[in-house]
């Protein structure tokens, strides 16, 4: 790690998101335990602890992609603005005692990132976004409403003697709990640190030639630490003051709600289920960071529905509704003002300068596409290094769709490839790609390309990189393009701005 | 090896439970003793019955220092402490009413025999069927719907006997110091059967909270 003071200053607001995400959001996984007195709070917190660093550390990848695709935040200044924002506005509305939900004032906040920047937000990732923000709490009261009912009737059929019950009760909570705290570190890192992704920060460690931690792992475990530092800090007093209400469940009924959101976690978290279901070809949940809070009233709906339909409350269903238009939002414009402070009286860089340039095979791609070209023509070798100035190019020319925007910036983004055989030699794993595949690359020795569009044409015009049908092999395929194409990528040697 | 201590207390609720079966019965033994006056064999009843409270007092302490010392059951230890101490005071009402046979030697009158045995009968099955009801209560919830109707049931008929007697009594020629003596007894032993109906109630409201 570099112990670069501006890098601790700018990661600062991140490591205070996480704070306050592990603050309020501890209440999910172990505050029914706590506040019915099943498990002590320190018990918890370390239980917690350790699993949200776990999960954060192993597996807080999957979700961070989406992200990224939603908006690449690439300077360090844009990812503070952004984390700062996000830590305000969350703040601002749980004293406001609005349902508050990270993970969605992160995404107001980098599309506020995309529209400050002018860069164009991935319509394809956001609708993923907003379907998980709907089916969560869906499913989680599916779950909890069957989870509810399989418990009760088990317990009257087998006959458990109450303080037995009590003990598997009180070992399910810690199990539970323990399994939801690793569900909300995966899921939720990605709200803490994925605006740091884009931007490396660190070097690699490289421990003894047999284990590498990379930047973003190292990313990963400081804000695992700054979520685990949140629940052992505050997480009682929040549990105190909101587990009072909505947290005041029997233990059993809190058993079966945190069972119901650590699956609903894990579903939108798993890159191994994620594998299982394409390789049966069957969809796959998108890898989306969600709100425990409202996986968990979902659930608890779910469990009334079993219990009494009556007993649903709607006001409260009125206040996740608000929840979810308020938070992003706010966040969104928070972050809009907080950037134009940062960029215009700081004077700090927001955002790294991308160049872009429409060439010739980018017309002809486009073309591919049914995307109109012909009065983008007089743009063609003209180079753009300000995101705005060229989306502006673009709209006095023809009134472009935002996905069509998004594809020009795709496709006319300005990168670096060198196909390098020694290269190919030393480091490429020769596993992953058939022999056919190498003898090809090693071809194209010497080969250089400004645009990505131009090496994938170059690369993989085989029919080894065709998709196939099935899911799964599809996915890996796209991969292994994805991991030529950074193995390929001439590296910038900056680290932070 | 974590149920151990769970299954220890478990063993001593029921232990708990078997001592008051065990006090209803002597109870009734005692008091048929009496009314045959069979004195030696009366006191050895009460001996016994008094020993058998005193046992289920301690247990039952032992049992609310372990739930509270444990933190278990955080949610229903009010219920369950509740429910054993109103039942610990159904058994001290049977010893407390034997002592008072063995203190004060009331005189019954023949005809009336019969009707203390069967009021004696039917309060213990009160406190019987409040035992199963509680017993149910940790284990088999379904149940105890049916104990609390066989407790009501049966505290209706201990209601009916007690009048009958009293009717019974006051109808006579005695002089009325006998007659209220006689219904001073009768009132004892229907406090046995009043006691657990009240200890129900409180069961029916327990098993709504472990249905949540």
């Amino acid at each position: 790690m570099i112990l670069d003071v501006s890098v601790w200053f700018f990661i600062s607001s991140g490591l205070f998101l996480g704070w306050s995400l592990g603050a309020n959001h501890a209440v999910n996984v172990f505050g029914t335990a706590v506040v019915s007195k099943m498990v002590k709070f320190r018990t918890a917190a370390i239980i917690s602890g350790i699993f949200v660093i776990l999960g954060s550390v192993i597996s807080g990848e999957g979700t961070t992609k989406t992200l990224t695709d939603l908006g690449s935040i690439n300077a360090i200044a844009g990812s503070f603005s952004v984390a700062l924002a996000v830590g305000i506005s969350v703040t601002l509305m749980t004293r406001a005692k609005l349902p508050v939900s990270t993970s969605q004032a992160v995404i107001g906040g980098i599309i506020g990132w995309n529209i400050f920047t002018g860069s164009p937000t991935d319509y394809h990732s956001l609708s993923k976004i907003l379907f998980s923000w709907v089916a969560s709490p869906i499913i989680a009261a599916a779950f909890g409403f069957l989870f509810f009912k399989l418990i009760k009737n088990t317990i009257l059929k087998w006959k458990i003697h109450l303080l037995e019950l009590d003990s598997y009760t009180r070992i399910g909570l810690v199990i539970v709990g323990a399994l939801a705290s690793y569900s909300l570190g995966a899921n939720n890192i990605a709200n803490v640190m994925g605006m740091f992704a884009s931007a490396p920060l660190f070097d690699d460690i490289n421990l003894g030639n047999v284990l590498t931690i990379s930047s973003v792992n190292q990313l990963f475990l400081l804000g695992g630490i700054a979520i685990a530092i949140g629940i052992f800090t505050y997480g009682d007093r929040v549990m105190e003051t909101v587990g009072t209400d909505l947290y005041k469940i029997s233990p059993i009924t809190g058993f079966v709600v945190v069972l119901a959101e650590f699956i609903v976690l894990w579903l939108f978290t798993s890159q191994g289920l994620e594998s299982f279901l394409l390789k049966n070809n069957l969809p796959a949940l998108p890898l989306v960071p969600l709100s425990t809070t409202q996986a968990f009233i979902g659930a608890v709906i779910g469990v009334g529905l079993a219990k009494d339909p009556l007993s649903i409350n709607f006001k409260v269903l009125g206040k996740i509704a608000a929840g979810w238009a308020i938070a992003p939002l706010s966040a969104g414009l928070i972050t809009f003002i907080s950037l134009f402070f940062i960029q215009n009286v700081f004077e700090q860089k927001i955002i790294h300068p991308v160049p872009y340039e429409i060439s010739v095979s980018v017309i002809a791609k486009l073309n591919s596409e049914n995307i109109p070209t012909e009065k983008i023509n007089d743009l063609v070798s003209k180079r753009f290094v300000n995101k705005k100035v060229f989306r502006n190019e673009l709209l006095q020319r023809y009134s472009f769709n935002n996905d069509q925007i998004f594809a020009i910036f795709n496709y006319a983004l300005i990168d670096s490839f060198v196909v390098d055989s020694n290269l190919i030699n030393k480091k490429l794993n020769h596993k992953i790609f058939s022999a056919s595949q190498i003898n090809q690359l090693k071809n194209m020795h010497n080969s250089a390309f400004s645009h990505k569009i131009d090496l994938e044409k170059a690369v993989f015009n085989n029919d080894s990189w065709k998709p196939t049908g099935n899911k799964l092999k599809d996915k890996e395929i796209e991969e292994n393009k994805l991991l030529l194409e950074n193995f390929f990528r001439v590296k910038n040697k900056t680290k932070h701005n | 090896m974590f149920l151990k201590k769970t299954r220890k207390l478990e063993t001593q609720i029921d232990e708990y439970l078997d001592l008051v079966i065990k006090g209803g019965l002597i109870f009734k033994l005692g008091i048929k003793c009496y009314l045959d006056n069979q004195n030696q064999e009366f006191e050895g009843h009460l001996k016994d019955l008094r020993k058998i409270e005193e046992a289920a007092d301690d247990l039952r302490r032992n049992i609310e220092i372990k739930l509270y010392t444990h933190t278990l059951i955080p949610e229903a230890r009010g219920d369950v402490l509740g429910l054993l101490e109103s039942c610990d005071k159904a058994l001290n009402i049977t010893a407390e009413t034997l002592l008072e046979f063995s203190v004060e030697i009331p005189r019954l009158l023949p005809e009336l025999k019969h009707d203390f045995l069967e009021i004696a009968d039917s309060s213990v099955s009160c406190l019987e069927n409040t035992v199963s009801g509680i017993r149910s209560y940790f284990k088999n919830i379904d149940a105890v719907r049916d104990y609390v109707t066989k407790v009501q049931f049966y505290k209706k008929e201990t209601n009916k006997i007690a009048e009958r007697i009293k009717r019974t009594i006051f109808r006579t020629d005695h002089e009325l110091s006998f007659k209220i003596h006689t219904r001073y007894f009768t009132f004892h032993i229907e406090r046995i059967a009043e006691q657990s109906e009240d200890v129900c109630d409180r069961l029916s409201i327990a098993i709504i909270k472990r249905l949540e």
